[in-house]
């Protein structure tokens, strides 16, 4: 039998001799260098890893982060305790919501420009505000690259006596207020926190604390992606605080009324 | 000198018939102008204590430190040209920094003192730089390697020390230093110690005006260089002042 008849009709000019215009051709050599077969370059375009909302909260006299200690990979609580709230030195914290890998990535950066500020012990030291700036200017340019950190930041501290409170997205929209949830905190506990705020505008600390502790048990009942064991991170003119593993008391007696529990 | 004239002591990439490099050892001379600085080494940390020469009246007060940061860790101080030393602070914290990228934590003061005499000595090798004309004790302390203090001279070597002293009146410091059983001494006492030496291996008539600068790394400070506290700088210097004019005192009376 005869092969294809197409190879009859119009021959390769050189079967299995280098393409034109190259000399060699070596085995495994032609990979493209694009990632994609297509030519187009891809990147990231999901998180992998996740870490769910953070609340932040002003009282009188200084702010409080709080959120749980979960990384999800997918649905799967994976990772058990994930610290998403970390001191960056006495007058600022982050917590971040979203992917931990770029957490991570960007907390050991921070740690380094903490570090630098140390060594250059001219009495200057990275304050709330400045770092918020910096975390835009960071986020919004890798997203300008079609390349974003997939985090909500907020940024929690005090500046001249003031406390302040932050959030940065992955698209670099930047914003400050006295009440920020982030991720499922945003439609959940959010409003908590205004009705509170409305009820009280002037928090002391055990007043906020009790809000957010709320919050973070309304979250743990109907976040699917959170857990009961929480960091609550608290800046006062004194310094940071910060309080890990939280376990708090929770009812589940109402699950015997939803038909097709047990 | 015997090396000047003697056309060997041009180039830092070439001998003299005896043996010897002429550049480093005139950037060893350069070291030996400067303002002595000391550093101890106790039971819970180390400490330095650097004789700043203030030259002009017309300088701020605390210009040209000569204590370093180098990392949370890892305090430096310097004797010879400032602006090479600085080069060297500079080299120190690239470097503390890489470590940190690359291991996720702190650098062993040792391998910091490996790392920056290798920098050091690659600038004794080639007719196109000069060596640096400084040296730079490094000094940290934690808990698993206790305090740890580190030289490094201009010609690229380092050595482990109990206590080391750059400059001017190194010897007459290392002649005090020895009169010290420094292994069994807190930071504090090394503190009093170390400015004292400063004090007494001050040449008034030669140098007239000078400032202390004390920085200190050990359990009191929480593993963390800092410079001391005012607080404790004060006591220091009253101490530091008062052995030195009873030292004079008793002087006086020998004659």
């Amino acid at each position: 039998m005869y092969a294809n008849p197409n190879s009859i009709i119009n021959p390769s000019l050189w079967p299995n001799g280098p393409a034109p215009g190259c000399f060699f051709n070596f085995p495994g050599a032609n990979v493209t260098s694009t990632s994609s077969s297509s030519g187009i370059i891809t990147r990231t375009q999901s998180p992998v890893t996740t870490g769910t909302s953070i609340l932040g909260l002003v009282f009188d006299g200084g702010v409080m982060l709080a959120g749980d200690m979960l990384g999800s990979y997918g649905s799967m609580a994976k990772f058990r305790s994930i610290e998403r709230t970390i001191k960056v030195n006495n007058s600022t914290v982050l917590g971040a919501t979203g992917d931990i890998a770029d957490f991570q990535h960007l907390k050991a950066i921070i740690e380094q420009k903490v570090i630098d500020e140390d060594c250059a012990d001219d009495g200057f030291t990275l304050k709330p505000k400045a770092l918020h700036t910096w975390l835009t200017r960071v986020l919004y340019n890798r997203r300008s690259k079609f390349d974003p950190l997939w985090n909500t930041f907020l940024v929690a501290g005090i500046e001249d006596g003031e406390p302040y409170l932050g959030c940065v997205d992955k698209i670099g929209t930047a914003f400050s207020d006295s009440k920020i949830a982030t991720g499922y905190g945003a439609h959940i506990a959010l409003p908590l926190m205004r009705e509170g705020l409305e009820k009280k505008p002037q928090m002391t600390q055990e007043e906020a604390r009790a809000l957010l502790i709320n919050c973070l048990r309304v979250l743990f009942y109907r976040d699917c992606r959170a857990l009961n064991k929480h960091q609550i991170a608290t800046i006062t003119k004194e310094g940071v605080t910060i309080e890990n593993n939280i376990e708090l008391d929770t009812n589940w007696e109402v699950a015997n009324f939803v038909i097709g529990y047990e | 000198m015997s090396s000047i004239g003697t056309g060997y002591d041009l180039s830092a990439s070439q001998f003299s018939p005896d043996g010897r490099v002429f550049q480093v050892e005139y950037a060893q001379k350069a070291v030996e102008n400067s303002g002595t600085a000391v550093a101890l080494r106790g039971k819970d940390g180390v400490v330095f204590a650097v004789e700043k020469l203030v030259t002009s009246k017309l300088y701020e007060a605390g210009a040209n430190r000569r204590i370093f940061n180098i990392d949370t860790h890892i305090g430096m101080a310097v004797a010879g040209l400032l602006a090479d030393s600085r080069q060297i602070v500079e080299t120190a914290r690239t470097e503390a920094s890489n470590y940190r990228a690359e291991y996720g934590g702190n650098i062993p003061v040792k391998y910091l003192a490996d790392r920056v005499a290798m920098y050091k000595h690659a600038y004794t090798l080639y007719s196109a730089v000069r060596p640096f004309g400084c040296s730079v004790a490094l000094g940290s302390y934690d808990e698993i390697d206790g305090p740890q203090l580190f030289m490094v001279d201009p010609s690229g070597v380092s050595f482990g020390y109990l206590g080391c002293a750059m400059g001017k009146a190194r010897q007459a410091a290392k002649t005090e230093m020895e009169k010290l059983k420094l292994k069994d001494m807190t930071c504090m006492e090394l503190l009093k110690e170390a400015a004292k030496i400063i004090y007494v291996v001050h040449d008034e008539v030669k140098d007239k005006h000078f400032e202390l600068e004390l920085g200190w790394v050990g359990a009191v400070t929480q593993g963390r260089h800092q410079k001391v506290p005012q607080d404790v700088y004060a006591e220091v210097e009253r101490y530091a002042k008062s052995a030195l004019e009873d030292d004079s005192d008793s002087g006086n009376d020998d004659m």
